[in-house]
């Protein structure tokens, strides 16, 4: 089973001799008895769904809750406007997540990768990365199938539910999807991949799923900025030739070990964490009545 | 493990459990009635009915009952479109038994009078359902795979009558389970296939002696 662990994924890769997506692709495709070129089509699918949800934003509109909408727009125009500390290549990875998070917020089409409420963390890095870089859409769609390759371990091993194990399995799990991405399109290592996802998780184990009111609006539409900003980083770190010094597998285990510690307050409940503070518990009050 | 569960699904949003399923159970109920419903009545149960506004679960399971896909962009306008459509429908919330805490009882009616169908239906996570009651008997399918539901009079001979008709089709079967009502009499078979079920084997199991109904169901 390739995607029982990293280690497994990385030598099937190599045994095979072919690049790393591509053995993805084939595996994933001889597993669910398709056709690899339909496998791609629908891929492809999944990337141009993300571009048309990225651009279905409307800065007008607000969340049925009213707490979720227009704080992309903000972003974006800072980033555009110069302002921004960082330049301008972040301010837009900073937009396109708060953009695709509040998206979802207000039920429009998205790609949920892993989850619904993650949704923006691929897609965030992922679209300004092509744009800065001139990179192909069928590298993109390579990019994919990486990030794909890497959750099923993560999904497998562990968990990509905020319910059973906090938000390090959703965000946590998207931002060490998305830095394997980032990876490959920079030309990294398949190593330099596994431990792009060991530097990410590691970064947002234990983090606690605790969404206002039961709303997957505050706090994931932003967390899917801090996701995206995470990917980056630990792409940047091991693209450097930064190791983790803990292989990516017992990461992945030692986040399904916190997932089952943490208390049912922090597993999506709505009662602990953010949701649990005094604004927070007011709010739920007065939506639900 | 399916990659494109990992990127995908393709959905409406916000939440796959109270967004996606919920509109997977309305789709799955209205198959299941095989015509389209005028009157529905959905009772949310648990966490559909404490978070289930806010989340669009209202909206969802009402397009699932017109017919919409999950990634179907007129979800959030449902409502408009049931009115369109001819579907008078009323929310309320009910407090289920050994129920599922993402789970709704729909009643629906194929004509504005007639007698009502009861389905239970569970969002089990990332956009998954199961239906676990149907017409007040107990049982569990998911309805990803083309599935036959057969309702008789509890009787053995029913179930060979039936897995004959199905295997003179070289229909192969993935599942069979029988589920009987609590106050006898009745029984459903559920039963999953690895081919579309087509109208003529439903026609067949009809006409057969103490089948009160059959209905086939494809993802
Ligand atoms: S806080 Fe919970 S619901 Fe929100 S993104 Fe994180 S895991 Fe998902």
């Amino acid at each position: 089973m390739i995607f029982a662990s990293v280690t497994n994924l990385l030598s099937a890769a190599e045994k095979s001799g072919l690049p790393l997506w591509e053995c993805i692709l084939r595996h994933s495709a001889e597993e669910s008895g398709i056709d690899p070129a339909a496998s791609r089509a629908r891929m492809r699918k999944c990337l141009d769904a993300m571009r048309e949800a990225d651009a279905s934003y409307d800065p007008q509109q607000r969340s049925r809750s009213t707490l979720v909408g227009g704080q992309a727009e903000k972003m974006r125009l800072q980033a555009e406007a110069g302002r921004s500390i960082s330049g301008e290549f972040i301010g837009r990875i900073l937009a396109g997540a708060l953009r695709m998070g509040e998206c979802n917020a207000c039920m429009h089409r998205i790609v949920a990768a892993p989850t619904a409420g993650a949704c923006g963390v691929l897609p965030a890095v992922l679209l300004p990365y092509a744009e800065k870089y001139g990179t192909s859409d069928e590298e993109l769609v390579n990019a994919l199938y990486i990030a794909s390759g890497f959750g099923c371990v993560i999904a497998q091993r562990a968990s990509i539910s905020g319910a059973e194990a906090g938000c390090q399995a959703e965000i946590g799990s998207a931002s060490a999807m998305a830095a394997a991405a980032l990876v490959y399109l920079h030309g990294g290592t398949p190593e330099q991949m596994a431990n792009a996802v060991a530097i990410a998780l590691k970064n947002l184990m234990g983090l606690a799923c605790d969404p206002v009111a039961g709303l997957v609006e505050v706090p994931c539409v932003k967390r899917n900025a801090i996701g995206a900003m995470n990917a980056l980083t630990a792409a940047e770190l091991a693209l450097a030739g930064i190791s983790s010094a803990i292989p990516a597998d017992e990461v992945i285990d030692a986040m399904r070990q916190v997932g089952l510690s943490l208390p049912g307050a922090l597993r999506e409940t709505g009662k602990g964490g953010i949701a649990a503070a005094p604004t927070a518990m007011r709010f739920a009050a007065s939506f639900f009545g | 493990m399916d990659i494109f569960e990992i990127i995908g699904p393709i959905m409406v949003g916000p939440s796959s459990s109270h967004t996606a399923g919920a509109v997977r159970i309305g789709l799955v109920a209205r198959k299941l009635l095989a015509r389209p419903p005028v009157r529905a009545e959905l009772l949310l149960h648990g966490s559909f009915a404490a978070t289930g506004r806010g989340h669009g679960t209202d909206r969802a399971l009402v397009a699932g009952l017109l017919g919409f896909e999950p990634d179907d962009t007129r979800i959030p306008d449902s409502f408009v479109y049931a009115k369109e459509a001819g579907l008078d429908f009323r929310f309320d919330t009910v407090e289920l038994r050994d129920a599922h805490p993402n789970s709704v009882l729909l009643r629906l009616w194929a004509e504005p009078d007639g007698k009502p169908m009861e389905v239970v239906g569970a969002s089990i996570g990332g956009g998954r359902i199961e239906i676990r009651e149907f017409n007040g008997i107990k049982l569990r399918f998911s309805a990803e795979a083309p599935t036959l539901i057969v309702k008789n009079r509890d009787n053995p001979g029913s179930v060979a009558d039936v897995s004959y008709l199905i295997s003179r089709r070289s229909i192969n079967i993935a599942t069979f389970q029988v589920n009987r009502s609590s106050r006898g009499g009745e029984a459903v078979m559920v039963i999953e296939c690895d081919t579309p079920i087509r109208q003529e084997l439903i026609t067949a199991i009809r006409s057969m002696p103490d089948i009160v109904d059959a209905v086939g169901i494809n993802p």
